[in-house]
C-alpha cells in the first residue's frame, strides 16, 4: 500500500485504540467523585466501596491510557512531521499546557491510589477532584488542536509555505474550540456513565446474588442512569450547536455528513442509508422534511450548502454519512433508554425486568461505538485536508518506507493489549468479588 | 542569551531530569526483577515501593521532552522524524509493554513472574534504544537520497560507538538507581536492601566512569568537532569527575552508628556529577542538533510563539510545586509508606 495511506491507517488505529481508554480516563474519575460525595452525604459504606472498586479498574485502565497516549503523542510527530512543523509555530500552547494537566493527574492519581488511607477525607476528595480536573483539561486541550485543524485560525500561509502573522491566542480560541470541547467532555462523561450502567446491569442479571450485592449494584446503576441521562441530553443539545458550527465554518463537512449535493433551502435530514454518487442523493434513507435546514440554522428555510459547490477532489469520502448517523443515532437511542429506565423506576416504581437490564448491558458498548464513530467522522470528514484548506494530508505525511511494517506491529500490540486488559480486569474482579468486600465492611 | 540558546538549555535541562528519573525508573524495574524471586526479597520490595507511585510522573517527563523538542524546534521535526522513526517507534512499543505489564503485575497475582521479567528486561532495552540516539546526532550515520534523509543502519549497527554508548547508558542507569535506592532503603530502615544496593553501587561506579571515557574514544571520524569541544570543556568535565570521586568516597565513610556509607550526600554528589557532565556535553554539542545538517538556530520556532510557551512552563511548574512537595512527603519521606509490609 501507499506510504501515506499506511501512515494514516497507523495513526488512525492508534487514536482509535487510545480513545477507548482515554475516554474512560476522563469520565471515571467523575463517577468516583460522585460516589465519594454520596458517601459523604448518606454515610452508606456501599458508596465508599463503589469508589474503591472503580478506582482499581481506573488504575488498570490508566496504565494503557498513558502508554497508548505516549504512543500517539510521539507518533504524531513521527508520522506527520510537516504538520507538526506548522503546529509547533502556531498551536503549540495547548500541547504544552496539556502536559501540566497530565502531571496534575499523574501526581494526584498516585496520591489517591497509594496514600488514600493516610490522608484526611478532605485531602482525599481534593486528590480525586484534581485527577478529574487534570483528565478533563487534557481532553479539552488536545481537542483544541483538533478543533484548530478543522477551523484553522491565527496565522497566514504564504504561497511558498512560510507561516506569518502568527497570533497564538487567536489560534487557541479558534472558532470551533468552544463547542467541540464541550461536546467531547460531555460525550466522554455520558459514555462512562453508560459503561458503568452496563456492568451493574450485567451483575443484576445474574440469578445467584445476595440481597446485599443486589442493593450495591442498584446504587451503581442509579448513579449511572441519573448522570447518563443528564449527560446524554447535554451531548445532544450541544451536538446540535456543533452542527451549526459546521454550517457556519465548514459547510462542506456538513454536506458530506448528510449526503447533500445541491445547495437548497428547506433541506431534508436523511436518516440511515448510504450516499450514492451516481444518484446524487442518500439511498434507502428515511427523510425528515426540513430537518437539515432546522439543524443547521434553527429555521426551516435556512440555505444549506451542497457538495456540488466544491470540486469533487475536495470532497471527503462519502461514507462519513454513515459514521455521522451512527453517532447521532446512538445518541438519540441512549437518551431514550436513560429516561425510559428512570421513568420505570421513579414513576412506575417497578423493578427492572430482564429485558430492560439486557438493553442497559449494551448501552455502554454502544456509547463507545458512538465515540469512535464521532471521532472518525470528524477526522475522516476533514479529508483530503489535515489542516482544513491549508495543508493536504498527502503533504503532511512522512515518506519513510518503514511505516508499513510498523502498522502491522502496532496492530498486533493493540489487539493483544485489548485482550490482556480485559483478562486482567476479569481476573482481578473475580479474585476480589464484591461479596467479599461487602461482608468485610 | 539568544532565544534559541535559551530554548535548547531548557530542553537540555528536561533531558537531564528525564535521564535521572528514567534511570531510577528503569533501574528500579530491573532490580525489582533481579531480586523478585531470590531470598533478598526486601531489595525487590524497596524497588517496587519506589516504582509504584512514581512511574506515571516519570513518563510525563518523557512526554514533556518530546513535546518540547517539537514545539521549540518545529523545523527539526522533518529530519528528526524521518531518521528516528523506526528506533523511536520500537522504543514506544517496548515502553507500552513495560508500562502495562508493570502495572498489571499488581492485579494479576498468578502471572506475576512473567509480567515482572518482561517489564524488567524491557527496562534495559528501552534505555539502550534511547541512548542510541546520541551517536546518530554526531554525524556520519545519515545520508540523503533525493533530498530525503535516511539512517544508515548498516553503518550504525556495525560501529563500535553504538555499543559503547549502549553500555554507557546501562552502566549509568544501574549506578544511579543503586545509589538512589540505597538512600531509599535507608529511609525505610531496611538494612538488607541497603547493603545489597550499596554493594552494586560500589562496582558500578568505577565501571560507569571507565565506560564513559572509553566511549569518547570510539566516536566516529565525523565527530572530530565534538571531541575538540569536549577537550575545551575539560574543566567542567573535571568537576564532574571530582563530584564522582567525592560521592564514591562517601559510600565508604562510616556513620556514627558504625554503618558504612553516607547515602544522602552521596546521592547529591552523583546528581551533581551527572548535572555537570550533561551540561558540559550539551554545550560541546552546540551549535548542532544533528551534525552537520541541523543547527539549533535552524530548527528554532519564532520568538512570538516562544515567549508564551516560556510563560506556560513557568506557570505550569509553579502550580505543580506544592503538588510535588506533597508527593515527596507521602512517598519518599513518610515512614508509614516506606516501612509497610
Ligand atoms: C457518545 C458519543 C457521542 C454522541 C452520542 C454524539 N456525539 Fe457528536 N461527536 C462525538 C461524540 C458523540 C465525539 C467523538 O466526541 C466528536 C468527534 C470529534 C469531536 O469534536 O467530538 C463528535 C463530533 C460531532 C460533530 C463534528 C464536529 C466536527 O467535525 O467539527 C458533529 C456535527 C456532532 N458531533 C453532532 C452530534 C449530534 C447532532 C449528536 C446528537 C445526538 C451527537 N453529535 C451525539
Ligand atoms: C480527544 C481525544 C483524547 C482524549 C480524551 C485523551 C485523554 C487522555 C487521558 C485521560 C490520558 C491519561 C492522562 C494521564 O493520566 O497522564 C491521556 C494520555 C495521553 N494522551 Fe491522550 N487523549 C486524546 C487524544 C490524544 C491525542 C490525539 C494525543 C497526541 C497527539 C494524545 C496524547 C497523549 C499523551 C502523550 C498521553 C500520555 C501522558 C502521560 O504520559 O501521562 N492524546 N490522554
Ligand atoms: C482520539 C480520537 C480520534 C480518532 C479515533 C481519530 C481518528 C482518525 C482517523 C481514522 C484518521 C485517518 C483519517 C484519514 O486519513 O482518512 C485520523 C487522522 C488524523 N487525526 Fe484524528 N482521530 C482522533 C482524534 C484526533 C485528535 C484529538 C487530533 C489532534 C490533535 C487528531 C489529529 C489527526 C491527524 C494529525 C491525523 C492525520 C492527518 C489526516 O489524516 O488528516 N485526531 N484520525
Amino acid at each position: 500500500m501507499d506510504i501515506v495511506v499506511m501512515a494514516r491507517a497507523l495513526f488512525g488505529t492508534s487514536l482509535g485504540f487510545h480513545i477507548i481508554y482515554a475516554t474512560i480516563g476522563v469520565g471515571l474519575p467523575v463517577m468516583i467523585i460522585i460516589a465519594e460525595v454520596m458517601y459523604f452525604i448518606k454515610k452508606d459504606s456501599d458508596y465508599a466501596l463503589l469508589a474503591r472498586r472503580w478506582t482499581k479498574a481506573f488504575a488498570i485502565l490508566l496504565a494503557v491510557s498513558i502508554a497508548s497516549g505516549t504512543i500517539v503523542g510521539v507518533m504524531i510527530s513521527l508520522l506527520f512531521p510537516d504538520f507538526m512543523e506548522i503546529v509547533g509555530q502556531v498551536i503549540a500552547l495547548p500541547f504544552q499546557m496539556e502536559i501540566f494537566a497530565f502531571l496534575i493527574e499523574a501526581v494526584f492519581m498516585s496520591i489517591y491510589l497509594y496514600a488514600a488511607d493516610r490522608l484526611p477525607p478532605t485531602l482525599r476528595l481534593v486528590s480525586i477532584i484534581s485527577v478529574a480536573l487534570g483528565a478533563t483539561a487534557s481532553a479539552i486541550l488536545i481537542t483544541d488542536v483538533h478543533a484548530w485543524m478543522n477551523t484553522p485560525a491565527g496565522f497566514r500561509m504564504l504561497p511558498n509555505g512560510e507561516i506569518t502573522d502568527i497570533d497564538t491566542w487567536a489560534a487557541f480560541f479558534n472558532p470551533s474550540f468552544g463547542v467541540t470541547a464541550i461536546h467531547v467532555t460531555l460525550s466522554a462523561y455520558m459514555t462512562v456513565a453508560f459503561l458503568v450502567a452496563s456492568v451493574a446491569a450485567l451483575r443484576l442479571m445474574k440469578s445467584k446474588i445476595t440481597d446485599q450485592e443486589r442493593a450495591y449494584h442498584k446504587k451503581a446503576l442509579m448513579i449511572a442512569l441519573y448522570f447518563g441521562a443528564l449527560m446524554s441530553l447535554g451531548t445532544a443539545i450541544n451536538g446540535h450547536e456543533t452542527a451549526q458550527m459546521l454550517h457556519e465554518y465548514n459547510p462542506r463537512k456538513l454536506a458530506a455528513a448528510e449526503g447533500l449535493f445541491e445547495t437548497q433551502r428547506y433541506a431534508p435530514l436523511s436518516v440511515g442509508g448510504y450516499t450514492s454518487l451516481e444518484d446524487q442523493r442518500v439511498k434507502y434513507a428515511i427523510e425528515i422534511p426540513y430537518g437539515l435546514s432546522f439543524l443547521a440554522g434553527d429555521r426551516l428555510d435556512t440555505e444549506v450548502i451542497g457538495l456540488n459547490e466544491y470540486p469533487q477532489e475536495l470532497w471527503p469520502p462519502l461514507y462519513v454519512h454513515i459514521l455521522f448517523n451512527v453517532m447521532v443515532g446512538i445518541g438519540t437511542v441512549l437518551i431514550a433508554v436513560a429516561f425510559a429506565a428512570l421513568f420505570w423506576k421513579l414513576v412506575l416504581k417497578k423493578e427492572f425486568p430482564g429485558w430492560i437490564l439486557a438493553i442497559l448491558v449494551v448501552s455502554g458498548p454502544l456509547a463507545l461505538l458512538a465515540i469512535e464513530a464521532g471521532w472518525c467522522f470528524s477526522c475522516i470528514g476533514r479529508q483530503p485536508w489535515t489542516i482544513t484548506d491549508v495543508l493536504r494530508t498527502g503533504e503532511a505525511a512522512t515518506k519513510s518506507k518503514s511505516v508499513g511494517f510498523l502498522f502491522y506491529l502496532f496492530m498486533s500490540l493493540y489487539i493483544t493489549l485489548l485482550f490482556v486488559t480485559g483478562f486482567v480486569l476479569r481476573f482481578y474482579f473475580k479474585r476480589n468479588p464484591v461479596s467479599r468486600d461487602l461482608s468485610s465492611q | 542569551m539568544e532565544a534559541s540558546t535559551l530554548a535548547v538549555t531548557i530542553l537540555w535541562s528536561l533531558l537531564f531530569i528525564y535521564a535521572m528519573l528514567g534511570s531510577l525508573d528503569f533501574g528500579a524495574g530491573f532490580w525489582g526483577m533481579i531480586y523478585g524471586k531470590s531470598e533478598e526479597k526486601s531489595a525487590a520490595q524497596i524497588a517496587n515501593r519506589f516504582l509504584s507511585p512514581t512511574w506515571e510522573v516519570t513518563n510525563v517527563f518523557l512526554v514533556i521532552f518530546v513535546v518540547s523538542v517539537v514545539t521549540f524546534f518545529p523545523y527539526a521535526t522533518t529530519l528528526l522524524s524521518s531518521v528516528l522513526l523506526v528506533p523511536v517507534a520500537l522504543g514506544l512499543l517496548l515502553l507500552t509493554i513495560r508500562t502495562t505489564f508493570m502495572v498489571f503485575q499488581h492485579y494479576a497475582g498468578k502471572f506475576v513472574g512473567l509480567l515482572r521479567v518482561t517489564s524488567g528486561v524491557t527496562g534495559l532495552i528501552i534505555p539502550a534504544l534511547l541512548v542510541s540516539i546520541l551517536p546518530i546526532t554526531l554525524g556520519g550515520f545519515i545520508s540523503f537520497e533525493d533530498d530525503y534523509p535516511r539512517l544508515e543502519y548498516g553503518e550504525l549497527l556495525t560501529h563500535p560507538t553504538l555499543y559503547m554508548h549502549v553500555l554507557f547508558g546501562l552502566s549509568t542507569e544501574l549506578f544511579i538507581s543503586s545509589v538512589f535506592l540505597m538512600d531509599y532503603a535507608k529511609e525505610a530502615e531496611d538494612w538488607d536492601a541497603y547493603d545489597t544496593f550499596r554493594k552494586h553501587a560500589l562496582w558500578l561506579g568505577p565501571v560507569s566512569i571507565a565506560v564513559a571515557m572509553l566511549t569518547i574514544g570510539t566516536f566516529p571520524e565525523e565527530a572530530g568537532w565534538i571531541v575538540d569541544n569536549i577537550e575545551q570543556n575539560w574543566l567542567i568535565f573535571g568537576l564532574s569527575l571530582l563530584f564522582f570521586l567525592i560521592g564514591y568516597v562517601l559510600l565508604f565513610l562510616k556513620k556514627p552508628d558504625g554503618r558504612k556509607g553516607r547515602a544522602r550526600p552521596a546521592v547529591i554528589m552523583i546528581v551533581l556529577q551527572y548535572g555537570f557532565a550533561i551540561y558540559a556535553y550539551g554545550s560541546a554539542h552546540l551549535p548542532y542538533l544533528i551534525y552537520p545538517d541541523l543547527t539549533v538556530s535552524d530548527g528554532f520556532t519564532n520568538a512570538s510563539t516562544f515567549y508564551p510557551m516560556l510563560i506556560v512552563y513557568a506557570v505550569g511548574f509553579g502550580i505543580l510545586i506544592p503538588a510535588f512537595y506533597l508527593f515527596w512527603r507521602l512517598f519518599l519521606k513518610d515512614r508509614r509508606y516506606l516501612k509497610q509490609q
